[in-house]
Formats: C-alpha cells, structure tokens, sequence
C-alpha cells in the first residue's frame, strides 16, 4: 500500500510539472501583458503585475483595431460553425437514411476532400476569389469552408449508430424524413453538433494563412493577422502591448473549447470508432 | 450498411447534397485541378499573361539548391515535430491515464492548447525568446551563464520553430492517446499483470503494440499539420531566415505566390506537398487496415 502511494505521489508530482510546462506562456504573457516597457526591460524581470494593464489592453483594442478585428473573426467563426454543421448533417441523412443510386461514389466524393486542405491551393484559390469578386469580404473568408468531410463523416457515424428501429417507427407513425431528422435525429445528436461547434469554431478562429492572402484591406481583417500587424510595426515594440492583444485574441476560442471540451473529447473518440 | 436508408425519393436525397457538391467543386476539386495546371505555367505578375512552360518549373525545383534546401528543412522540421509531439504526449497520456484523482482536471489541462492559435502561440514565444528582454535569456543565462541568439544561428532557429510547433501540438497527441489507453481491452492487461511483466514490459510489450493503430493516425495528422500548420510560426519567428535555414515549403508557397508573385513556382511546390499528402493518406489505408485493435 506504501508503495503504491508513493507512485501516486510522484504521477502527481509529474503531471503538476507539465501542466505548468505547458501554461508557463500563457502565464508569462498574461504578467508581462500588464507591464510598461520600463518594467519588461528591467533586470531582472518582474514576475508580478504591472501598472499598466488597463492602458496596454485599451490600446491593443482601440489604437491596434483588435475590437474590430475580433468582430470580424466571431462573424465567420460563427457563421462557418453553423452553416457547415446544418450542411453537413443534410449531406449525411440524405447519405444514411436515403436509397439512391451512386451513394458510394457520393460518399467517395466527399471523403476524398480530405486529402485537399486549404494551405494547398492558396494559389488557385485567390485567383479564383478574385476573379468572383470576393477580395476583401467575409464572403471570401466563409464561403469557400462551408462544407467538409469531417462533418459529414462525424454526422453519418452518428447516424449509423441510431437503431434503425426508430426510422421504421417513425415511419409507420407517418413521418416524412424532413420530419424525422428534426424531430428524432437532431435532438440525438447533439453531441455531434457540439464537437462540430469547438472544432469548428476553434479551425476558423485561428484562420491566419488564407484571411492574410486574400484581406488587404483593415476593416475586414481577422484578430490572427491583427496579431502579425501589431509585431511588424517600424518603433521599438512594446510587447506589453502585443502580449496583450495575444491574451484578447486567444481568450473566445479557449471559452469555447473549456465550454465543450467534454463533448469535444468525446466526439474525437467517436471519429475513431470504425 | 444500408439498413437505416428507409426513405425513397428521387430529388430529395440530391437536394440535401447539393450545398455540399457546390461548395466542394467549386472550392476545393477545382482549385485543385487549377492548381496543378498552374503549376505548368509561367506568370507574369498578377497574372497579367501566362505561357505553358510544361514541366520546366518542376525541374527548378528538383535542380535549384535554394530549393532542395527548403525540400530538407521541411523533411527535418516534420520530423522532429512528429517525433517528439507524439512521444511526449504518449508519455503524458500514460501519466494521466494511471487513474489517480483528478485525472479529468489534468487532462484538461494538458489538452487546452489545442484551443490556441499558431499565430498567438507564435508571438508570445517571439517575446519569450528575443535576445534583448526575453525571458529565456535570463533564465539561461543566471543558470547556465549562456544567452544565446535564437533567430540568427541556423541550427537554434530551427530548434525554436520545432520546440513552439511541439508545445502547442502535444495536447492533440494527448486527447486521442487518452481516449486509445481508455478503449484498451482490460482482459489483455490484466493477464499481463498475473505473468508477472514488470510496468516497463507491460508498456512496451502489451500496451504499445494495442496503440499501434492510433499511433499510425497520429502519424499521419501530426505530419500534415507540421507540414501545413506551422506557416504562423515560420511567418512570426524567422520568415525562413537566417539564409533560408527555416524556410519550409508552405511558407515558401507563400513567399513565391504572394510576395515574389512566382504563381507557377508556388502551384509546383504545392503539387509536390499534395502528392506528399495523398501518398500518406494511401498509406493510412492500406496500412491501417487489418491490423486496428479497437477494444471493446
């Protein structure tokens, strides 16, 4: 019994340390964000709170334009999470609740996306935006994710878990599909729609390569970029500063990961079943 | 398979898959198909004019030593990547995994970096490594008596974009190991602990060999997001410097599409990463099927 607390006290002891491994960062960005440079320069470093919190945080927000970047960033967060979760889910009951012919080389279709991230054809992509007219507009940063394999995937393994007995009770009840994926199916999947919500909301928040591209223009930009603008500026950077414009930006994404990490987990797990 | 398709209907099916097959044709299948046939041409800027120049880009890049430069840093960058977010977060897994109290809480905080972005992850250690008020120097520095500069020496610069790329990954390798160390038939372990197999044994022995399936998985993910994902940290930390020593593929990408406005030098390299793709997802197939060992 000795012998096995003493493990436990040294597992613990091991977690402690990484856990705060892998905070120490955040931690430190989160101090240094409420310091003047006078106290980021000094020697050695202060490791409490400094006096200019409030100031730091305003000017990333106002003079470095965070606030209208962040709004930019939580309209095609949102609008992408729940355009790809209502598409995904039409494609994956027409996929598992529907006879018709072709359904593999459908399913085929989709899945074959996978292969095809976004990073790949930056340079096609533009030019195909461009060419619509879509530079400079949220247009540009939502449309082209509105539908993925991922969803799809997640939706139809869901699906294929439901019993079919309660399709065939539906049916006999009278229930038209349209009625059955709204009545029975959704309320059954929530926990699909939440692991959609994180990942989903998480992959857009943190947008950088693509809204970089293709947003020249300020009012449009997305906080990630605004990021890469507050470190390129000519001064001397005040990191105070941009540490605190790097506590703003990462904050709506981590909310509603902590919110759904749970589900978030869970629904992973549940990809990985065959 | 089809025993839940209970509904007929000739149009309805294809009405809920229209959104889907628009989207994906128009914005993932074609650019694509275009980005393979740009990558045949030369550009002018902005895409003013283009002449067919067949594979005469290709050979650039295959005979170019800036370019078989950058071919080896991305090769050595995913890698180390690869390699040590998976070892380290089996290694946290594990730890988790051994059933003490709290093991929820812990998990949670060790996963959470997921929620962060390359960019923010980037710029706080782009302050927590400058030489002049960074914090790492004078932790170095009062320890080992050394403050070295990150971002010009070579080696150090791509040891940095390694060891950011890592921290911020490890906590993916956590959620899915976690969840592949829970799903371990018990049956198996437990016949393991009555042969009398020391812990070392049983996790190399038992343990290891059941994970191998998620460990393929992890394989293949954590290399497309060395491959792809990393561009926030080269663009913050290096942009590719010093003399080309960090430059990875997607960042050149970038820099020949966007910056040098080399449309067709950037469409070949990206045939080459997506060649490199479509040859691991055949690998996950083929390899992952017949030998997955999921419990329960």
């Amino acid at each position: 019994m000795k012998r096995k607390q003493l493990n436990n006290l040294v597992v613990h002891a091991l977690l402690i340390l990484s856990v705060l491994v892998v905070a120490a960062p955040i931690l430190l960005a989160f101090i240094f964000s409420t310091q003047t440079p006078a106290q980021i320069f000094s020697y050695p470093p202060r490791f409490s709170l400094g006096t200019a919190m409030l100031e730091n945080y305003s000017i990333a927000w106002n003079q470095f334009h965070l606030g209208v970047y962040m709004k930019n960033s939580f309209y095609i967060a949102i609008a992408v999470t729940v355009g790809k979760t209502i598409i995904s889910f039409m494609a994956a009951l027409a996929l598992v609740y529907f006879r018709f012919p072709l359904k593999g080389a459908v399913f085929t279709f989709i899945l074959l996306t996978l292969m095809m991230p976004t990073e790949i054809m930056i340079v096609a992509l533009f030019e195909l935006v461009t060419k619509l007219g879509w530079s400079n507009s949220y247009a540009a940063l939502i449309v082209p994710f509105l539908a993925s394999a991922t969803g799809t995937f997640l939706f139809r393994q869901q699906f294929l878990q439901i019993p079919t007995s309660l399709v065939d009770a539906a049916k006999i009840d009278g229930a038209g599909p349209l009625r059955f994926a709204w009545a029975i199916l959704l309320p059954m999947s929530l926990n699909v729609v939440a692991a959609m919500a994180v990942i989903q909301f998480v992959y857009m928040w943190n947008q950088y390569l693509w809204p970089l591209i293709i947003i020249r223009e300020g009012s449009r930009q997305v906080v990630q970029v605004g990021l890469r603008m507050m470190t390129s500026g000519q001064d001397a950077t005040n990191w105070g500063i941009v540490m605190a414009g790097a506590i703003i930006a990462l904050l709506p994404a981590l909310v509603v990961f902590m919110l759904l990490q749970e589900q978030f987990s869970r629904g992973f797990a549940l990809s990985q079943e065959k | 398979m089809d025993t839940h398709a209970a509904y007929k209907s000739r149009w309805l099916p294809w009405v809920l898959l229209l959104p889907s097959f628009v989207i994906l044709l128009v914005f993932l299948y074609y650019p694509t198909i275009e980005t393979f046939v740009l990558s045949l041409f030369q550009v002018a800027f902005l895409g003013l004019s283009k002449s067919f120049v067949g594979l005469e880009n290709y050979k650039i890049l295959f005979t170019d030593p800036d370019y078989r430069q950058i071919f080896k840093n991305t090769v050595v960058f995913a890698f180390f990547v690869v390699i040590f977010s998976m070892a380290v977060g089996l290694a946290l897994s594990v730890l988790a995994n051994q059933r003490v109290t709290g093991w929820r809480i812990y998990r949670l905080l060790l996963i959470w970096p997921y929620a962060l972005s390359p960019a923010v992850a980037g710029v706080i250690f782009l302050f927590m490594f400058n030489p002049q008020s960074g914090i790492v120097n004078y932790l170095l520095e009062i320890s080992l008596g050394v403050a070295p500069d990150w971002l010009t020496n070579p080696t150090l610069a791509m040891a940095l974009l390694v060891f950011v790329a890592v921290w911020k990954n490890v906590g993916y390798n956590v959620v899915f190991y976690i969840a592949g160390l829970q799903n371990l038939p018990g049956e198996v372990l437990e016949a393991a602990l009555i042969d009398g197999a020391t812990p070392w044994q049983r996790f190399w022995r038992v343990t290891f060999p059941l994970l191998s399936p998620m460990t393929f998985f992890l394989l293949i993910i954590n290399t497309i997001y060395a491959f792809f994902e990393a561009f926030p940290f080269v663009d913050l930390l290096t942009k590719g410097g010093p003399s080309n020593a960090t430059n990875i593929l997607i960042f050149n990408i970038y820099r020949d599409g966007f910056e040098y406005y080399k449309t067709g030098m950037a469409a070949a390299q990206s045939v080459i990463l997506f060649i490199a793709v479509v040859f691991l997802t055949i690998l996950q197939f083929r390899l992952g099927e017949g030998r997955v060992h999921y419990g329960g």
